[in-house]
């Protein structure tokens, strides 16, 4: 019980690491593509390229983490996410294909067609992955996904309201965390004139953000009572952290504390996301499977444990890293 | 015992292809990523310690498509591990804990690739440059690291331990390690591991075979198609004794699949190997036959008793053909490979350089393309043969399947989505052959070209 939850919050530390990393990434596709025309957007563009270049593989890696983690330690829990939820998942495992492979082939093209053409496919399978996974975590929040080795409804699992809102809302989020980003990393590159561009999307993001949780009070509380219960009870704190952190982060972007405003969105994210977890613990699969129903054998468990804390001898100080050179500016593409 | 959870699942057919057709696509890409950071990083070394323009700007442009390959190559391996749970939620519910330790092994691994080839791509202007030379190394290192837990994860399909099922077919008495050190896990990893830096070295070596075919044989030329071309060689002899040991495993863990890989239907004491050919009616027809021939390969003694397809039920026999041209041709592809090696070794022990020779360059060009069949023909082998089994002897594919409606789309769409990125990356990577080379190092290369001998 105590080994399924330890391995159950480390697989969410996952979760909630690649939101912040990665669904920033995917938020940067969202500003890529509305940057405007190839000359109003080249700046923004080669911002995000810059910011996203050396990082978004290995942002991309915590979604296998999370993937691995929870097929070996809670098989009962993958399996049928998986195939109630084929339809959403394989649509944003697409989008992850489109996305890397184009975003590659962007940086290694010259010409400006080819460029174009890569960048909007980049741009536009950023939106789709977001979407897709929200939706699924709107399935799964929502008790949607029945226990056992028959799968559930594959539409509707996904096609329903809370699932809508977990896609609008992931979306969104991506974006609003891309803006605060690209913000500090233009500041710190002294660009003044993007550090307005993204400093204005930031905001309004947040907003919207903000707007969409709160139209979400009344979407989860007709579609996912369960949830809602969950999220105003014991989750309660946590939305309130956010809230707060959100809130936060505008005055903070407002008043151009660019490197504060990134910890505070960093924040806010987290909390909505264990805001959900608390809201759901003990269960899984809401309703039907607990953490522990889910875990498998305690020496698998404990092969978890030992292999994620060994592997992260290795990995923090890599990542650590990764990050210090990012931000000292010593990773850039060669011209 | 477990048939009886068999699903009635009409699209089983587009799942296996769809799992065949994502896995035989990020293997080739696998290969590129774990043998060429070896070669970049070998090139780079000998680029800055010498500081000869030939060897830093093979590096640098090696590093250029070795990043656009590996991104295609880390987001086709992502789609795997949702394509376990998406295709076979019954496998992976039912033996995840067993056999996924190698993957959460295998996910920091992958993790430190890509930590380090975004620092090894966009450090090298900025980063001191032995620094720069060091962070290279982690990514051939954790490349060849993800293939032996990867592989791990297919051993055990092949030699499932680490568990046992009570009388209900319940897994019981797990043990993740002792399912993680299969017996399969030490030859087909080491088998893997060759056969990627076959398969790297070719295909680096190819667009230089084809440029000296062209008439350009510079010193660029050269080194382009020596220094990955080595690696390959290297690793082709190699191969051959590694093979074996992998066939003897098979022999011993899975007679029935290396039945199906010679085509042998009745059990024999002294059992012929034959030669090409092909199987109809229980027998190779058209083959050369070699008397004793298999009993000695796969137990090194030609009495040994070699046991046939009919030892087990039809339903649960690979189907012979597929299974055995792939495996001839892959042993054929690497005896090639192996005479191309000696080739090479004669030239460079008598003049220092590639053979003269036309024909060599053809071949050259040839083994990159080839290099690949031989590298999906022993997928095809292994995976095949297996058949009808994803658990051998313990669950069947169609036990594994998902009860999920339509996932055939799935499958159009995929191919659809990788056959528009092979096209791009084919594209991508032509323009990047194509980029005329920097103008001081054309000025170095002012030698003559070599002369050639032959048509």
């Amino acid at each position: 019980m105590r080994l399924a939850n330890a391995c159950a919050a480390l697989m969410f530390v996952g979760i909630a690491v690649y939101a912040l990393l990665a669904g920033a990434d995917f938020g940067a596709g969202f500003w890529d593509l509305t940057a405007g025309g190839d000359e109003r957007g080249r700046a923004p563009r080669a911002q995000i390229e810059e910011s996203l270049g050396p990082v978004w593989e290995a942002n991309h890696v915590w979604l296998i983490f999370v993937l691995v983690t929870l097929w070996t330690a809670f098989p009962a829990a993958f399996a049928p996410i998986m195939s109630t939820l084929y339809v959403p998942l394989t649509l944003a495992a697409i989008g992850v294909i489109l996305r890397g492979a184009a975003f590659a082939f962007r940086k290694a093209s010259e010409t400006l067609p080819l460029r174009r053409w890569f960048g909007a496919t980049f741009a536009s399978s950023s939106l789709l992955t977001p979407f897709m996974l929200g939706a699924v975590v709107g399935g799964i929040a929502s008790g949607r996904v029945p226990a056992g080795e028959q799968s559930g409804d594959v539409l509707r699992s996904w096609l329903n309201p809370t699932s809508m809102l977990g896609g609008v809302m992931a979306v969104v989020v991506c974006a609003f965390l891309a803006a605060v980003y690209l913000a500090a990393d233009s500041e710190r590159r002294g660009r003044p004139a993007l550090v307005l561009f993204f400093r204005r999307r930031a905001i309004a993001s947040a907003l919207v953000a903000g707007g969409v949780a709160l139209a979400g009070v009344f979407v989860l509380q007709h579609d996912a009572r369960t949830l809602f219960h969950g999220l105003t009870h014991r989750g309660a704190p946590l939305i309130a952290v956010s809230a707060v952190a959100g809130a936060a982060t505008i005055l903070l972007l407002v008043r151009a504390r660019y490197a504060a405003a990134r910890v505070s969105a960093a924040l806010a994210v987290v909390a909505v996301l264990f805001g959900w977890a608390a809201g759901q613990y003990p269960y899984m699969l809401e309703q039907s499977v607990r953490i522990s129903d889910a875990a498998g054998p305690h020496a698998t468990l404990v092969a978890i444990l030992v292999v994620l804390g060994g592997g992260s001898l290795l990995l923090v100080p890599a990542l650590v890293w990764l990050f210090v050179l990012m931000q000292r500016g010593m990773l850039v593409a060669e011209h | 015992m477990l048939g009886v959870l068999a699903v009635d699942q009409p699209d089983l057919f587009y799942a296996r292809q769809q799992m065949a057709f994502s896995l035989g696509s990020h293997i080739v890409l696998a290969c590129i990523g774990m043998s060429v950071p070896f070669m970049v990083v070998l090139a780079e070394w000998k680029g800055r310690r010498t500081g000869d323009l030939v060897y830093v700007t093979l590096a640098r442009r090696w590093a250029k498509a070795m990043g656009v390959l590996f991104a295609v190559g880390a987001v086709s391996g992502t789609i795997l591990s949702f394509e376990f749970g998406i295709l076979w939620p019954r496998w992976m519910g039912r033996f995840g804990s067993v056999m996924g330790l190698p993957f959460a092994i295998e996910g920091f691994a992958f993790f430190l690739e890509a930590i380090f080839i975004g620092i090894y791509l966009y450090g090298w202007d900025r980063l001191p440059p032995r620094v720069h030379l060091w962070a290279g190394v982690p990514i051939g290192i954790a490349g060849v690291a993800s293939a032996f837990f990867v592989v791990a994860a297919n051993g055990w399909m092949n030699d499932p331990t680490g568990f046992t099922l009570d009388a209900a077919g319940n897994v019981t008495h797990v043990d993740p390690w002792a399912a993680l050190f299969n017996s399969g896990l030490w030859p087909e990893a080491v088998h893997m591991i060759l056969a990627a830096f076959i398969v790297g070295g070719c295909l680096l070596a190819t667009p230089y075979a084809w440029a000296m075919l062209r008439g350009r044989r510079t010193r660029y030329e050269r080194v382009g198609l020596l220094l990955p071309l080595t690696f390959a060689m290297i690793a082709a002899p190699l191969q051959l004794v590694v093979g074996d040991w992998a066939a003897r495993h098979v022999a011993v863990h899975q007679p029935t699949k290396l039945a199906a890989m010679e085509g042998l239907y009745k059990t024999t004491k002294g059992a012929t190997l034959h030669l090409g050919g092909i199987y109809v009616g229980h027998e190779i027809v058209g083959g050369i036959p070699i008397p004793d021939g298999l009993s000695f390969l796969a137990f090194h003694d030609p009495h040994a008793v070699v046991k046939g397809l009919e030892t087990v039920p039809a339903a649960d026999r690979a189907p012979v053909n597929v299974v055995r041209t792939a495996f001839q041709l892959m042993v054929m592809i690497g005896t090639a490979m192996i005479g191309l090696g000696l080739w090479m070794l004669l030239a460079w022990r008598k003049r220092r350089s590639v053979p003269r020779s036309r024909w060599f360059l053809r071949a050259a060009l040839i083994a990159g393309p080839a290099s690949v069949v031989a590298l999906e023909c022993g997928w095809i082998t292994t995976e095949v043969g297996r058949q009808p089994w994803i658990v051998w002897q313990v669950m069947r594919v169609r036990d594994a399947v998902t009860d999920a409606p339509n996932i055939r789309f799935g499958y159009y769409l995929l191919i659809a989505v990788y056959t528009v990125m092979a096209v791009f990356t084919v594209l991508v990577l032509r323009r990047l052959t194509n980029t005329p080379l920097p103008t001081d190092l054309t000025r170095a290369l002012s030698d003559e070209p070599e002369p050639l001998e032959g048509s």
